[in-house]
């Protein structure tokens, strides 16, 4: 560890809040619908889009048709993205000549771009044509960030309101976020990364001679484009096989520094947009304050424990301060910390170096992390939901304490809130403890595992972990492309996905009807430390410690083993 | 939800027009205009014109002559239409099976008992084109031998191609193996 590493994990982490600071409160304008300096160029495609649809914009839809709007439009999407999977064979623009995909790996596909997970069980180079990158991947990129952002929309409108009925308008909502955040915001990050070293070709390849006189193909795509809608939208599915490791996605420490910003920037302007549009501007900066505090220190932990004695370093009298396994020169052992941290904090996914190879409890952390609820920040929108969500169970906890009816930004939170609250965080450990259960005693799950003994189970937790928060990173040593793994990963995808989204609308439902009330001295302030301890305490006991005997079987022994085998050399 | 079907399955089609056909090609039609050589793989040529490789992407050297590079995953090495990393935790016999071999080897090579790192690591692609500076050094005796020339004019050559980290604190310093080793021709040829 050294004072440089200290200061790039320190700048990335604080760059990414600063920056979403001023977005958040543009994304708002957008929420709000009010005017903004984008508005000459994309109201006539707005207003061609709706009048296509058959969508009237000025109606507000109550949180079931809402819901069910968010439904049909990503069933719809998921159809048109398992099509082009199962058909890429016969569809132009496929110079490297793949095969159809198959229907598993179709469905786990499908679903994960459709979910904003990503998880990828292949490899994408050896998998998938360019036009299945570009049609059905990119789109859905951009598509299920949208989705994601029309939850937290919702939300802040019921928050606002004052005996309301309707949460807004799906397909405004999404059709917004899309045109004026995502895709402006994307194509100026896509030009950027090109002039920095990041592909963007139809070509399928390019073929060289080394200077010893061997050939190698180099696989190319139009990289940057997706490249940069799979930072922002906090996606992660990587264009190549390694992700943002690959040096065609990730060439420098500056694309490096970019990408890995934006892997935060926009979970937390989400944050900040949130604030702006229900006028809880302090009482959002509490959340975000309690969520930069716990991701600050994983990130502080990561570092310490990538540099820790790796076994296999020490037993061969390597130089064991920092773990390279796994981890590339250019950006050592503090840019890969501090990206790990991140994308497992932000429901990303995204990677620039091998979580399988870390060390014990860096794997435990990325784990935790994810088992957190993904809200450190999250994902655009889902991550400041969830996180109200666990606001609201806070306020619920110090009401049960001082036996008050608790209230939140000026709304009584009563019994069905808290029920859909806790549908919204229980459904994580269903998915991740039922499936890895399962999964443990199957000889056709066991079959995709690399390594044995507690890092396989590892691999398992981390796969279903992965999956049910919707994050698509891996310890990659699983072999998922197998119909077990696809099917339930898929599953669980759908499970972590959609439970929680049409729980918070439903709370959003409940909670527009109600009267927003003036503060009164009962009222618990909810932006002052006290309660920003309180929601650290709600998250690192309700996220945390469900998951915490599983991981003692797994990363945790692992720990203790490899204490064990450095102490004996 | 039948109500919104219309809405669905349009939205969908427009926006899989906007994002997956316009956007791309938009912004490959910019890339290829403003950035041609980053866009198409940063390609390095020799002095014929030939494509010796790209800059940003790793290859095998085994030659004595050459910098070597780390160990690779990707496919049988270097494979730049397959990178993959390990994947092996930390435990694995089979990583320290294979750390050991390597760092024996380069113990016996040079005779140092400190080995970076980096030199018996696969990286996190199978593709990573820099070693470590240390690294670097570890080799030029080898090079320098082979080629018939002086270690400091080797390491010369090896400081022409290091990066620092961007302003001391932004990444890791490392040298770029196939742009040294192309150098290392152009300066000191071989006979052949």
């Amino acid at each position: 560890m050294n004072i440089q590493g200290w200061a790039e994990i320190a700048l990335t982490l604080g760059l990414a809040a600063l920056i979403g600071w001023p977005i958040g409160l543009y994304m708002s304008r957008v929420w709000n619908g009010e005017r903004t300096w984008l508005d000459p160029v994309m109201k006539p495609v707005e207003a061609l889009f709706y009048r296509a649809a058959g969508v009237s914009p000025r109606q507000s839809q109550g949180w079931l048709s809402y819901a069910g709007a968010l439904l049909t439009f990503n069933a719809a999407g998921f159809l048109l993205l398992y099509a082009i999977l199962r058909l890429q064979a016969g569809l132009p623009l496929n110079p490297q000549g793949f095969e159809g995909v198959s229907p598993h790996l179709a469905f786990n596909t499908a679903v994960s771009f459709v979910t904003n997970t990503n998880w990828q069980s292949y490899g994408g180079e050896t998998t998938m044509s360019t036009l299945t990158q570009m049609t059905g991947l990119t789109v859905q990129n951009f598509l299920s960030a949208a989705t994601g952002a029309t939850i937290a929309a919702a939300l802040a409108r019921a928050f606002v309101a004052s005996r309301g009925e309707g949460v807004g308008n799906f397909w405004v909502d999404m059709t917004r976020t899309t045109l004026w955040v995502l895709l402006p915001l994307s194509a100026i990050f896509a030009v950027v990364l090109v002039g920095l070293g990041v592909t963007q070709t139809l070509q399928a390849s390019a073929a060289a001679t080394g200077l010893e006189g061997g050939s190698q193909t180099l696989s190319l795509f139009p990289t940057a484009s997706q490249l940069a809608i799979k930072q922002l939208g906090i996606n992660g599915g990587g264009i190549f096989n390694v992700n943002s490791a690959h040096p065609f996605e990730n060439p420098t420490p500056l694309t490096n520094l970019l990408t890995a910003i934006s892997i935060n920037m926009l979970g937390w302007a989400a944050f900040f947009a949130f604030g702006r549009t229900v006028l809880a501007r302090k009482d959002v900066r509490a959340l975000a304050i309690a969520a930069l505090v716990l991701l600050s220190l994983s990130g502080a932990a990561m570092y310490a424990i990538e540099t820790q004695p790796a076994p296999a370093l020490v037993a061969a009298g390597v130089d064991a301060s920092a773990n390279m396994e796994g981890k590339e020169v250019r950006f050592g052992v503090p840019a890969s910390v501090v990206w790990a941290v991140q994308t497992t904090g932000a429901s990303s996914g995204s990677v620039n170096s091998m979580h399988a190879s870390y060390m014990p409890l860096g794997g435990a952390l990325q784990m935790f992390l994810m088992q957190l609820g993904e809200i450190l920040p999250g994902g655009i929108g889902s991550g400041i939901a969830i996180m109200v969500v666990m606001a609201v169970l806070s306020v619920f906890v110090a009401g049960l304490m001082v036996g008050r009816t608790p209230e939140y930004l000026g709304k009584k939170i009563e019994a069905r809130e808290i029920q859909f609250a806790m549908i919204a965080v229980l459904v994580l450990p269903l998915a991740v403890l039922g499936f890895t259960a399962v999964a443990a005693i199957l000889p056709a799950a066991l079959a995709g595992l690399l390594n044995d003994g507690p890092h396989g189970l590892s691999e398992m937790l981390y796969a279903y972990t992965s999956a049910a928060g919707n994050n698509g990173s891996a310890f990659a040593g699983l072999t998922a492309n197998s119909p077990w793994w696809n099917t339930t990963l898929g599953i669980a995808m759908l499970m972590g996905r959609f439970v929680p989204a049409i729980a918070v609308l439903a709370i959003a439902g409940s909670l527009v009807a109600k009267p927003k009330l003036a503060p009164s001295p009962g009222t618990l302030p909810t932006h002052g430390p006290l309660f920003i301890g309180l929601v650290i305490g709600v998250i690192l006991i309700l996220g945390g410690l469900q998951f915490f005997p599983a991981l003692a079987l797994g990363p945790i022994v692992e720990h203790f083993q490899v204490l064990d085998a450095v102490a004996r050399l | 939800m039948l109500s919104q079907l219309r809405p669905a399955i349009v939205m969908v089609a427009l926006f899989t027009l906007l994002l997956g056909v316009a956007y791309p090609l938009g912004i490959t039609g910019i890339a290829q205009a403003a950035f041609p050589g980053q866009a198409n793989g940063s390609l390095v040529r020799d002095a014929d014109g030939q494509v010796v490789g790209s800059a940003l992407i790793g290859q095998p050297f085994a030659e004595a002559r050459y910098l070597h590079p780390r160990p690779s995953a990707a496919g049988d090495g270097y494979d730049a239409s397959a990178s993959s990393g390990s994947n092996l935790g930390p435990l694995n016999t089979d990583l320290a099976d294979r750390v050991k071999t390597d760092a024996d080897a380069i113990r016996a090579e040079t005779g140092t008992q400190v080995i970076p790192a980096d030199a018996v690591t696969t990286s996190a692609s199978g593709l990573d084109p820099h070693v470590s500076p240390a690294y670097a050094r570890l080799q030029a005796a080898r090079v320098a031998r082979a080629r018939g020339v002086d270690v400091a004019a080797v390491q010369a050559v090896i400081d022409d191609h290091t990066d620092g980290a961007l302003l001391g604190f932004i990444g890791q310093p490392r040298v770029n193996v196939l742009l040294t080793n192309r150098a290392l021709d152009v300066r000191f040829p071989v006979g052949t």
